[in-house]
């Protein structure tokens, strides 16, 4: 297999700066979107993820810059991802330079849209994310469902269901999130991974509790994700995607370098 | 007078990545402009010709759109740089949307991953091929120039081109089988995977494009 695993860093972008701490050794500005993204560019990230998190709907067009100034300087491809709920808001992303968007929550409140939307502009540019959690009890066969805001609001949607659904319906790509694993540095839920992976014929970016280099090329070898998305090891500079690349080269795992 | 590379719109997805990394590696003379204006098209000095989507959408924009015929007159007479669905529907056929007539530069067909003959060597592989993968050059060529053989690119496709005349490849990748990730014959060079979005290595790809005098 010549196909290279993809390691994705996420950036949380707030009004139109990243957030969450970017540490770089000798970055000017870490909270300058341009700036991460060329740093990251340069240290061999596959592609990178802006995830939105903006409250204010005023400020929502400030990403919408953030993807044009960022599309202008660093030629690898782009997703956009918090509050896409529209074709127009799609659109606007892609004609800003983004390669591909996510879809979460209108997806869950509205799965035609997914259809609407990969009919207009193509499956390749629709990543339609899931954010699941374990809701089977201990002993019984493994079960996770969708929830919704942050992981607080149940669907009573079966994840791997939904993942088939989604597929059927023009995703071109699943973004997977486990929400009891995200920000506890545990790793990725691997069975949940294996599950959704195993389940449809797109690729699969497993994300959700990195928290050293070995999670990363777990979620590979053991997950069966195509990709893996990591925010805060990169963020803090406790490891360079390089390292990471190199690590899960060690590990036998195909990787651009 | 600057020298004009016109970007070829007919209405298939955002041209503004293509534009931009062109405008990156361009010679001081160069003016890149993204256009639908056929009069455009044949008075530049090179062509891109870009394209994502299905492939029966991309035929019925570019004979809507009276493109067609300039495109193909470009693709006979000055460099001329396919990119994804540019370069496929180049091809005379395609089996994409039950079957589409293609533009017919090339004889030969455009073919699914999903293919049922071809499954066996697929085995669990996903589709669409998204990722950067080795493009292994079987033709020296001006356009590899300063690019390692076996270097990776960016690709996003379910379908891939399959020319009669083997002559055309000049580079295969490897996802399954091995396919024919680029072709290039006299001023034309079309590749499967987006040199926009390849970083370094498709960067150094456009820039030898836009210094190329379409001989090979």
């Amino acid at each position: 297999m010549a196909l290279a695993k993809r390691i994705i860093p996420c950036l949380d972008v707030d009004n139109g700066r990243v957030v969450k701490g970017v540490k770089f050794v000798d970055i000017r500005d870490a909270g300058n979107p341009v700036e991460v993204a060329r740093r990251y560019d340069e240290e061999g990230a596959d592609e990178i993820t802006f995830l939105d998190i903006t409250a204010s709907s005023d400020d929502r067009e400030t990403i919408v810059h953030v993807v044009e100034e960022v599309a202008n300087e660093v030629f690898i491809p782009l997703t956009v991802g918090g509050g896409i709920r529209t074709v127009e808001d799609v659109r606007k992303m892609l004609n800003a330079g983004a390669d591909k968007v996510a879809i979460n929550t209108a997806a869950v409140f509205n799965p035609e849209f997914v259809r609407e939307v990969s009919a207009k502009v193509g499956s390749q540019c629709i990543v339609v994310a899931i954010d699941a959690k374990q809701v089977s009890a201990e002993g019984e066969p493994l079960r996770w469902e969708i929830f919704t805001h942050g992981g607080r609001k149940p669907t009573g949607l079966d994840a791997v269901e939904w993942a088939k659904k989604m597929v059927d319906y023009g995703a071109g790509e699943i973004l997977l999130t486990s929400m009891d694993r995200d920000g506890t540095k545990k790793g990725f839920d691997l069975a949940l991974t294996r599950a959704i992976s195993a389940a449809v014929s797109v690729p699969v970016i497993a994300s959700g509790g990195v928290g050293n280099l070995d999670h990363l090329a777990d979620g590979i070898i053991e997950g069966e994700a195509d990709a893996v998305l990591a925010a805060s090891i990169f963020h803090f500079a406790e490891y360079s995607i390089h390292q990471a690349k190199e690590h899960m080269a060690k590990r036998g795992i195909e990787v651009r370098l | 007078m600057s020298a004009v590379i016109a970007i070829v719109d007919y209405g298939m997805g955002n041209l503004r990545s293509v534009l931009k990394a062109l405008e990156h590696v361009t010679t001081d003379s160069q003016r890149v402009i993204v256009t639908s204006n056929a009069q455009e098209i044949a008075d530049a000095e090179r062509v891109v010709f870009p394209g994502q989507g299905a492939a029966r959408a991309c035929m019925e924009h570019l004979r809507q759109m009276n493109l067609e015929a300039v495109v193909l007159q470009a693709a006979s007479e000055k460099p001329f740089l396919g990119i994804c669905m540019g370069m496929q529907v180049l091809m005379k056929h395609s089996e994409e949307n039950e079957g589409v007539d293609c533009m017919n530069l090339y004889a030969g067909e455009v073919r699914a991953f999903a293919d049922v003959t071809i499954r066996p060597q697929m085995q669990n592989l996903k589709i669409p091929h998204m990722g950067w993968n080795r493009v292994s050059q079987k033709q020296a060529h001006p356009l590899w120039q300063g690019i390692p053989d076996n270097n990776r690119f960016y690709f996003v496709h379910s379908y891939y081109v399959d020319p009669e005349d083997k002559s055309l490849i000049a580079g295969t990748t490897e996802f399954g089988i091995e396919f024919v990730s680029v072709i290039a014959k006299d001023n034309v060079f079309a590749a499967q995977f987006h040199p926009e979005k390849s970083a370094h290595d498709g960067l150094q790809l456009l820039k030898n494009f836009c210094r190329w005098d379409g001989k090979v």
